[in-house]
């Protein structure tokens, strides 16, 4: 394997561990709290939100916004890391 | 001034911003046309995506299915929006360092096969041909109810304006209006929400006031929770459907907004590789606005129709709610003659919209001859919540006319952006790729001049004569995506392995089952169906998420009995998963 493909693979596998990371979180927040474990989180007050609606009609998004500028900023520094960045 | 003067006001002002826009920014080359050249700023790309994905649907009608459905309406929250992590994770950067012109471009080289190509063609042009007629439809609807204008003559007003902007500067006219758009639509989606929010919480920014309290301390979701029970409804923040089928759309959704293909060209659009991915975070952002503010409005307005109509006299009912009866929006009907609005859980009417008489009632009140014998004496519009709320909450005129011209920003550059797709299917991916390979730049660019104005006239066409079953397919375009292109884009870039065997299969299969679902419970073909009926209780809305699965065990098992792709596929798969030497989109 030459230089240049050992390279491309490492930061493949960097990146792909990033994606599993930042998709359980985007899981989490939606599917989990918002619909499987509302219930339970229904339980919990927000102000004057119960908690699993929150997650369901604001949280969620509020999440999915912060986890796609997270993703930007990690895969430029790992661009950097490789010398991929132009 | 009244309404009626503002709307025209506003309404001119706007259409004269496009019109001008349109003229500044004419392509030239197909590059222009079809990706804008590939020079768009990531906040301009941002903003132009937010514009293209918030349709009328969005602007219109969401706020108020959320208002109706309470908790169930998260599916659309969530699904809408998680799809653009799905988007920017998964899909945009890969496809933009690929670095060519459509979907089907994507899918015809990374599968190696003209018959991949056309399957892909075949999919994007059903997807959005369901989902442009929709729009034109919106544009009619707003045209009716604001100015008095004829939903016809409406729908042709909006396709002049459409084909103007599209076909001088397809993507490239198209884009910098959709900027304008958005800043047109966003803002008259939020001045409302402000007011209202104010108004009925004391807190200016409506995602808090949701959560706030009202005149007396209670919260005001419980208190809304309380009417509804109190009225037979179910509790607001509960909802009705079960939490498979909640799962299943939302997954569906974010599958499809994945999928559709007039948001991921929207990211051919820009120089790197690095700007599609912020760009994809800045569309997401901008989206968000919206889409935290509709499940508020939703609320504020439930809580104050309650409050308005039920168990009030007719004779003392505000001048909207009349108004928007003559409209045909809002029906009641006496049932017990006791000359008060009963609103309570239950259909007031037989069959879904109201029949009406020509015969006024007692009160004054519209007659209708379908009534049903449920003790629900009202029937209400759910778009009403969008466009009536400024009324509702006593807004000054110049607000109520922002909602018209907000709502036509949304549908017409929603429509531009699927007509631009359904151009650039034909010729790009038809004509050049598969027809006529040779033929000429310019050549190529009038071919695609001439598709955007047929399909126009079609869209406008099934605007004007919508056939029945546009409003339950626009839905459903959803899953179609969600079952087509989403897995076969997604294992092009993640699994080197997927063969054109294995993508074709998967991808045929995927939506034919989807279409199967959808036109046995939904237009009861193939001898129809109940809910009771449904596969795992899945509704056709979360069928997109069974097709999709379906899509991928295809996939992966054909492809591993098939032999593997070529080597220079593969290499091709290696190089998009590395950021560096997008260059600019182009053709070979």
């Amino acid at each position: 394997m030459s230089e240049k493909q050992k390279k491309a693979t490492a930061y493949w596998k960097e990146n792909l561990k990033y994606l599993v990371i930042l998709l359980s979180i985007w899981f989490i927040v939606s599917f989990g709290c918002g619909i499987l474990f509302r219930e339970e989180l229904n339980e919990i007050r927000l102000g004057g939100f119960k908690l699993g609606f929150w997650f369901a009609q604001q949280g969620s998004i509020y999440v999915f916004v912060i986890l796609i500028f997270v993703y930007v900023r990690l895969m430029n520094k790992l661009d950097k890391k490789y010398g991929f960045d132009e | 001034m009244s309404v009626q003067t503002w709307t025209w006001l506003l309404v001119g002002i706007t259409f004269a911003l496009y019109f001008g826009i349109a003229i500044w920014a004419r392509a030239g080359s197909t590059k222009e046309f079809y990706v804008a050249g590939g020079g768009v700023s990531p906040w301009a790309n941002g903003m132009a995506t937010a514009a293209d994905w918030m349709s009328a649907a969005s602007f219109i009608s969401m706020a108020g299915i959320i208002s109706f459905a309470g908790y169930d309406g998260s599916v659309y929250l969530m699904g809408w929006t998680g799809g653009y992590v799905l988007l920017a994770l998964l899909l945009a950067p890969y496809l933009r360092k690929f670095g060519k012109f459509t979907v089907p471009d994507f899918i015809g080289d990374r599968y190696y096969s003209n018959t991949a190509r056309t399957v892909a063609v075949i999919c994007a042009l059903i997807v959005s041909f369901t989902y442009v007629a929709g729009q034109m439809r919106g544009v009619g609807i707003v045209f009716s109810q604001f100015l008095q204008v004829d939903i016809n003559l409406g729908v042709i007003i909006g396709m002049t304006v459409v084909l103007t902007f599209a076909l001088l500067g397809g993507m490239k006219g198209i884009t910098y209006t959709q900027v304008a758009q958005y800043c047109v639509l966003i803002f008259a989606f939020m001045v409302p929400a402000f007011f209202i929010s104010m108004q009925m919480t004391g807190n200016i920014i409506p995602q808090l006031g949701m959560g706030g309290s009202v005149e007396g301390g209670e919260f005001l979701l419980d208190k809304l929770d309380k009417l509804h029970t109190e009225l037979g409804f179910n509790e607001y923040t509960s909802g009705t459907k079960s939490t498979w089928d909640v799962f299943a759309i939302t997954l569906a959704l974010m599958t499809g907004t994945a999928g559709l293909p007039h948001v991921i060209v929207r990211f051919f659009t820009v120089p790197k590789v690095k700007d599609a991915r912020k760009s994809a975070g800045f569309a997401l952002l901008l989206i968000a606005i919206l889409y935290t503010t509709a499940p508020a409005i939703a609320v504020f307005s439930r809580t104050n129709l309650i409050e308005t109509v039920s168990n009030k006299p007719y004779s003392e009912i505000p001048e909207w709610f009349k108004n928007w009866e003559n409209t045909g929006l809002i029906a009641w009907a006496d049932k017990n003659g006791d000359g008060k609005i009963q609103y309570v859980a239950g259909n007031s009417l037989d069959g879904k919209k109201p029949i009406y008489t020509e015969a006024r009632g007692l009160n004054g009140e519209r007659m209708i001859s379908n009534a049903s014998v449920a003790q629900n004496e009202l029937y209400v519009d759910r778009d009403i919540m969008v466009l009536a709320n400024p009324e509702i909450a006593n807004l000054p005129n110049w607000v109520i006319a922002l909602v018209a011209a907000g709502g036509l920003a949304a549908a017409l550059s929603t429509a531009a952006g699927l007509l631009l797709v359904i151009s650039t299917s034909i010729s790009h991916d038809l004509i050049k790729k598969q027809l006529k390979p040779d033929i000429s730049d310019k050549a190529e660019l009038t071919a695609a001049r001439i598709a955007i104005f047929v399909a126009i006239l079609i869209a406008g066409y099934f605007g004007i004569n919508p056939p029945g079953f546009v409003a339950a397919v626009v839905a459903l375009a959803f899953g179609l995506a969600a079952a087509s292109f989403f897995p076969a884009i997604i294992l092009g870039i993640f699994d080197k392995r997927m063969n054109s065997q294995g993508a074709i299969s998967g991808m045929v299969v995927g939506i034919v089952l989807m279409m199967f679902y959808m036109m046995k419970f939904k237009l009861d073909m193939f001898g129809g169906g109940t809910s009771e009926d449904w596969w795992f209780g899945t509704s056709p809305e979360g069928f997109g998420t069974i097709a999709m699965l379906v899509n991928i065990v295809i996939s992966m098992v054909v492809s591993r009995l098939t032999p593997a792709p070529p080597q220079d596929v593969q290499d091709m798969v290696e190089s998009i998963r590395i950021p560096s030497g997008a260059g600019e989109a182009s053709d070979h």
